[in-house]
């Protein structure tokens, strides 16, 4: 097992090498240099910039020199915990992003945690008990969920929200929080307003999860070993959840790699309609106005949650199946 | 022996699925009575009902599948609560109570058709067994642990220590087939039902996994009902043997009896195309005749009657035999031997 780990975290800085030099290619995407644009467009609007701090930027970026020592450059300024500057918002990256990252987890982790405490149960339940009004009623449940967008529903549970309720559910902080400094109460009025985009970004990937645990369980009430619990004198609940249960849930676990950035970058059109601070609305401005720096570190740091989460998933895997465990010895 | 009572006695027994396309009677009408510490097997080719039969006696019948009537009395001797020991109805129970659940495994133990995929891939050998034990005793873990290791030796595994921590894929055919048989006997069942123990395993390991079950069978006094295809195998293993065919029993005798003095067309039919090293034309082995109809068409009167060399028109096809002794232990289910005629 420790060595089946070990495996896996070696190949880490191989890839986030491979994952820099990509988001470094989709910084320089676009024609000519940010610097240019950024000029050009602080013409149209009138402003202008001085001389010497232009120079002292194309220093800074080394955009006179060859790409790869561009590169170099910036990769070696983030390996010091500078993530550079951005020019559209004229502060430094890592101010901006610090707190959207923070609640941009909270929101990702608090979505990922109500989609399985709900799928589950739920493809549990409708496995077990194939074509009964339960399984009917959460089999047309799932396909409503996977087949509305999540904005519409976005826009649907705020609507009801403020008609009948009166509640205004944009945000994640109440007016009086939102430039307070982090506080106990700050924390509770953050989960007052969390629970609802929680809801509403999981509830397509609970029809989907619900889904496919459903039919993975299906499969797995087929076999032999169901037979044999049983032959045994187990009771069914028991054997259903200490076999099938475990075993349909494997597959699952892989997936949790991609669910991660999937999230987040999920959450982008229900995080502008919604208002929520969270980085997914950022990466999309920052992409519109050339603000390349930015959007690459975002991308960047999109690849490395990916990596996150695949490395969590295979640790999952190789903990809940001695197969996959085995295999590397 | 006509005062030893019967550990266990299938009365008429019927089993159906009803299905959206018409109703499978898997087994229709199956009797057979088994003594303590006998052995009986089963015989009849694939689809016969064999499985359904000892699925329906455990209560583990896959739905749509129903015991429609019929009785399955078995002699439980340790019911809880209860010194003695009671007649219990098994078509009665319901199949998740308590009862049968403390029967299944503890007095009627099963080795599956399918070995292969009997343990679960994830948890240990060890950890499978123990639950067996468990479940069935009020022991802590670590004593039931110490009965499972013994009961792993028994079989001739070796160094069952560490395949107590060993997962079901990293044993061959015949250790898992071993396995197997000591999870069904760590609970010292007074029954054990082995459904084609070795079908899936080699000649040599078969041979040594059927000398082991005669070895435990004797040691323990443990009744089994063995089910194979292998005629060869019957022969040497069991007290009595049942041939099935398409849900009904048409012949039942001791083993003696059955393969020298074969009364039903079927059970003829079947022992000549048993091969011998003596068959003159090795190229040739008789077979029968037809195939079996389909369970949805399953054809009226005794269920033999188009593939039968001895059919009588107008009888066989229209009346269903009933199963009748024709000497003191032997029965059989046709009207060329009696002409009793089976009343449901
Ligand atoms: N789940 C099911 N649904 C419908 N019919 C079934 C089902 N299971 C078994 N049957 C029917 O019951 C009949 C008897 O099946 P069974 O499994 O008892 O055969 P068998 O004698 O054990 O054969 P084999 O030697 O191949 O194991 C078959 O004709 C089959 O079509
Ligand atoms: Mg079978």
């Amino acid at each position: 097992m420790l060595q089946y780990i070990i495996k896996r975290l070696l190949i880490l800085p191989f890839l986030l090498f491979i994952f820099s030099i990509i988001a470094f290619i989709l910084i320089q995407a676009p024609p000519g240099d940010f610097l240019t644009s950024y000029i050009a467009e602080l013409a149209t609007s009138g402003s202008s910039i001085e001389r010497a701090q232009i120079d002292a930027l194309r220093a800074l970026y080394g955009l006179d020199q060859p790409l790869y020592i561009q590169y170099f450059k910036w990769i070696g300024r983030l390996l010091t915990g500078d993530l550079g500057f951005s020019l559209d918002w004229q502060k430094p990256i890592s101010e901006l992003i610090g707190e959207r990252l923070a609640l941009t987890l909270a929101l990702g982790v608090g979505t990922f945690i109500f989609t399985w405490l709900v799928a589950i149960p739920i493809g549990i339940l409708s496995a077990t008990r194939q074509y009964s009004f339960f399984d009917y009623f959460f089999t047309v449940f799932n396909y409503i969920g996977v087949a509305t967008p999540t904005f519409m529903t976005a826009l649907v549970l705020m609507w009801i929200a403020f008609k009948y309720y009166g509640l205004s559910v944009t945000g994640l902080f109440s007016p009086e929080y939102i430039d307070a400094v982090w506080s106990w109460d700050r924390t509770v009025d953050l989960l007052k307003h969390l629970w609802l985009p929680v809801v509403i970004l999981g509830l397509d990937g609970t029809a989907r999860l619900a889904r496919v645990m459903r039919a993975n369980l299906l499969d797995e009430l087929k076999k032999p070993y169901m037979e044999m619990a049983r032959a045994k004198g187990m009771s069914e609940w028991s054997l259903v959840m200490k076999y099938p249960v475990r075993l349909a849930l494997n597959p699952l676990v892989s997936t949790i790699g991609w669910y991660l950035p999937l999230i987040f970058s999920g959450s982008v059109i229900v995080a502008t309609v919604m208002n929520l601070p969270t980085i997914g609305p950022m990466l999309l401005r920052a992409l519109i106005s050339q603000d390349m720096f930015l959007a690459g570190t975002i991308i960047l740091i999109y690849m490395i949650l990916a990596i996150i989460g695949t490395l969590i998933s295979d640790i999952l895997l190789a903990w809940l199946d001695p197969r996959i465990r085995m295999e590397d010895n | 022996m006509s005062e030893v009572k019967p550990l266990l006695s299938v009365e008429k027994l019927k089993t159906c699925f009803e299905l959206d396309e018409g109703t499978v009677k898997a087994v229709d009408g199956v009797s057979f009575k088994l003594y303590p510490s006998k052995i009986l097997g089963i015989v009849g080719e694939s689809g016969c009902g064999k499985s359904i039969t000892i699925k329906s006696i455990l209560r583990i019948l896959e739905k749509p599948g129903r015991i429609t009537s019929g009785k399955i009395m078995f002699h439980s001797t340790k019911s809880p609560g209860k010194a003695e020991s009671e007649l219990v109805d098994l078509a009665q129970l319901e199949p998740h109570c308590k009862q049968i659940r403390s029967i299944r495994g503890n007095e009627i133990a099963l080795i599956p058709q399918e070995p292969m995929a009997a343990f679960s891939p994830v948890h240990t050998i060890g950890n499978q067994i123990t639950e067996a034990v468990l479940l069935h005793s009020s022991i802590g873990s670590s004593e039931a642990q110490q009965i499972v290791i013994k009961c792993l030796r028994e079989v001739g595994i070796p160094n069952p220590e560490r395949c107590m921590e060993m997962y079901s894929w990293e044993l061959s055919g015949g250790l898992r087939q071993r396995a197997l048989i000591s999870m069904a006997l760590v609970c010292e069942p007074s029954l054990l039902i082995a459904d084609e123990p070795t079908t899936a395993i080699d000649v040599t390991t078969q041979a040594q996994i059927l000398n082991l079950l005669r070895i435990l069978q004797k040691d323990h006094n443990t009744a089994i009902i063995f089910i194979t295809h292998d005629l060869g195998v019957i022969s040497q293993l069991a007290d009595d043997v049942v041939v099935m065919y398409l849900g009904r029993v048409m012949e039942v005798g001791p083993v003696d009896d059955i393969f020298h003095n074969p009364q039903h067309p079927y059970t003829k039919a079947l022992l000549k195309s048993i091969p011998t090293i003596n068959t003159v034309n090795r190229s040739w082995l008789p077979t029968i005749e037809g195939s079996i109809p389909h369970a949805f068409h399953r054809p009226k009167g005794c269920p033999f009657h188009q593939r039968c060399q001895d059919v009588i028109p107008g009888l066989c096809d229209q009346k269903t035999p009933a199963l009748h002794p024709v000497t003191d232990h032997q029965s059989v289910s046709c009207f060329k031997i009696h002409d009793f005629v089976d009343q449901p």
